[in-house]
């Protein structure tokens, strides 16, 4: 979601130059109201003790989130509540394109609304297996759920480090609030 | 919450999205704090042909209470400084409202124009006052409820009807403001940049602008049917109405003519010049085979598929070469497709035409599309079909 910065607003060309991230920053965090995503705790009802560290959700600073699969060899990638409230009404998905090998923090896709075209960024490196066809028809599955049915890719994760690596939900929450 | 022009504005209001804003616009009506936008007073013996000077609008047929569209000018080039609306409110004082963004730059501009309007006609010393009203605030009420709205807060609304006051036209109009007792006079001119019915007031520092905000809000009218909008909601519905916004869709190095605008300049001023660039653009307004110098490129508008282009797209032709530029772009709220203004090489400019927008690295098809996308639906004395 980095690329917020391609906010389209009328602004003037002097104001176009300074990043708009952190505008919209102020905009979302404006909407304290939107849910913030609820924290997992690690360590939480998980059987498999070795991979709750890894199978708990992952965020970015850039408003994506991973969750891996059972075997921890793929994972599903999407964009948080959060941002899904500050795009509104997304209404256009663009999505990898199967077997894309990535880099983390390559752009894979983009989320578009009335008010600003989105990048979207893989929150780690792998190859991309397949793309949520849903929101070719269906975009707005997005803003309905965003952490769910709305997801947008999934990956062969590449190194499992990356994920580790990544925000907790209560470290994203704590980053929203900032 | 974003920066602009220098003020920290809002992009939408957190009890509607952007598109919900926009939605309810078009339905209802929506109220727009555009305050930060430069207010300016003109007045004197020679401000008239210092408008006729430095805009290509017929000034001299402008009356009394009426307004018009209008661009301050470049010398020779034509290229256009900033877009304009100028109302006249008397036989030499004239009410302008400029762009925010271009204030420092619309302010060097006046003052040098205004030096040497004075300068030669050295007899006058008090040739033009020009004023420009900081402090003042402007307040933008757009959507068909728009006048149920203003009415309900009008001192006398049996005095003053306004299905008299069209499109175009201004008033001096008195309000009632709970928090403050006596008449309150506001300047309302009807029109604004949505493409909807709807008003515009002026309103001077001796007066509470939130006060107004506020009773207009409050009013049974205004609870049902009126909305704050912010910036988000101001940007979608003006692309709607296929307007331009300054630093996007017009700048420096744009002639009226190039930017579609060629219907501000005035008829007697197409034979008789007189305002800078006259020579540029009038030879634009004839093509080629004309004897004239036409354009090299026009603003046009597009329906766009798939993913919305947005500015800084490059139009492309079917073999791929680059015709053109998008300068602003988003998925139409109304319409539910992409809309979008660009300028194109003279040539692929005409309706119908089928070219590439380029999204992402992918291409996508534009159609080059008659604007505004959504028909306005203005106050017009003439007009059967327009809104009550």
């Amino acid at each position: 979601m980095a690329a917020i910065a391609r906010l389209r607003l009328p602004v003037s060309s002097s104001v176009l130059s300074t990043p708009a991230r952190p505008a919209l920053r102020v905009s979302w965090s404006s909407r304290s109201q939107s849910p913030a995503p609820r924290a997992k705790i690690p360590g939480h009802a998980r059987t498999f003790v070795s991979s709750t560290a890894l199978r708990e959700k992952k965020y970015t600073e850039d408003h994506e989130w991973i969750e891996l699969s059972e075997d921890g060899k793929t994972g599903t990638i999407g964009i948080t509540a959060f941002a899904a409230h500050a795009l509104g009404d997304v209404v256009y998905v663009e999505l990898p394109t199967p077997s894309l090998a990535v880099t983390a923090g390559d752009t894979i896709g983009a989320v578009e609304s009335v008010k600003s075209a989105s990048d979207i960024m893989t929150p780690v490196s792998g190859t991309i297996i397949e793309g949520n066809k849903v929101l070719e028809e269906k975009p707005g599955t997005i803003n309905q759920g965003p952490e769910g049915e709305g997801w947008i890719a999934r990956i062969e994760v590449g190194d499992k480090g990356e994920v580790e690596a990544l925000m907790g939900g209560e470290a994203y929450r704590k980053f929203t609030e900032e | 919450m974003v920066p602009f022009a220098g003020y920290s504005m809002p992009v939408s209001y957190s009890d509607l999205g952007v598109g919900e804003s926009h939605k309810w616009t078009r339905e209802k009506a929506s109220l727009f704090d555009v305050s930060h936008m430069v207010q300016h007073r003109l007045s004197g013996p020679l401000a008239q042909s210092l408008l006729e000077r430095i805009t290509p609008s017929d000034i001299t047929s402008l009356k009394t209470r009426h307004s018009t569209l209008s661009c301050l000018l470049h010398p020779v080039t034509g290229g256009i400084v900033d877009d304009t609306v100028i109302a006249r409110l008397g036989p030499e004082a004239f009410y302008i409202v400029t762009n925010a963004a271009n204030r420092d730059k619309d302010l060097q501009y006046l003052t040098a124009q205004i030096e040497e309007q004075q300068a030669a006609h050295s007899g006058l010393t008090a040739g033009i006052s020009w004023e420009v009203l900081d402090d003042w605030s402007l307040i933008a009420v757009q959507g068909p409820r728009s006048a149920d709205i203003l009415s309900s807060i009008l001192d006398k609304p049996e005095d003053f009807d306004l299905k008299s006051l069209y499109f175009g036209q201004c008033a001096y109009l008195h309000i009632r403001l709970p928090s403050t007792p006596g008449i309150a006079e506001v300047l309302v001119s009807r029109g604004g940049y949505t493409g909807e019915d709807g008003f515009e007031i002026s309103i001077p520092p001796s007066l509470p602008a939130v006060g107004l905000i506020e009773s207009m809000l409050d009013s049974a009218e205004g609870k049902e049917n009126l909305r704050l909008a912010g910036l988000g909601a101001r940007d979608s519905l003006r692309l709607e109405a296929g307007m331009c916004l300054y630093g996007h869709d017009l700048d420096d190095t744009t002639t009226p003519v190039e930017a579609g605008l060629s219907w501000i300049i005035g008829k007697t001023r197409r034979t008789g010049g007189g305002f800078h660039g006259d020579q540029t653009i009038l030879s634009q307004l004839k093509p080629k085979k004309d004897g004239g110098s036409g354009v090299e490129r026009r603003r046009v508008g597009f329906i766009v598929d798939g993913a919305p282009a947005r500015e800084g797209a490059a139009i492309v032709e079917a073999d791929g070469q680059v015709v053109g530029t998008i300068t602003s772009g988003c998925p139409s709220p109304t319409l539910g497709k992409n809309v979008a203004m660009g300028y194109v090489k003279d040539g692929w400019h005409k309706r119908g035409t089928e070219l590439g927008v380029m999204v992402r690295g992918k291409k996508r098809r534009a159609v080059v599309t008659k604007m505004p996308f959504v028909e306005s639906r203005y106050w017009k004395q003439a007009a059967v079909t327009a809104p009550g």
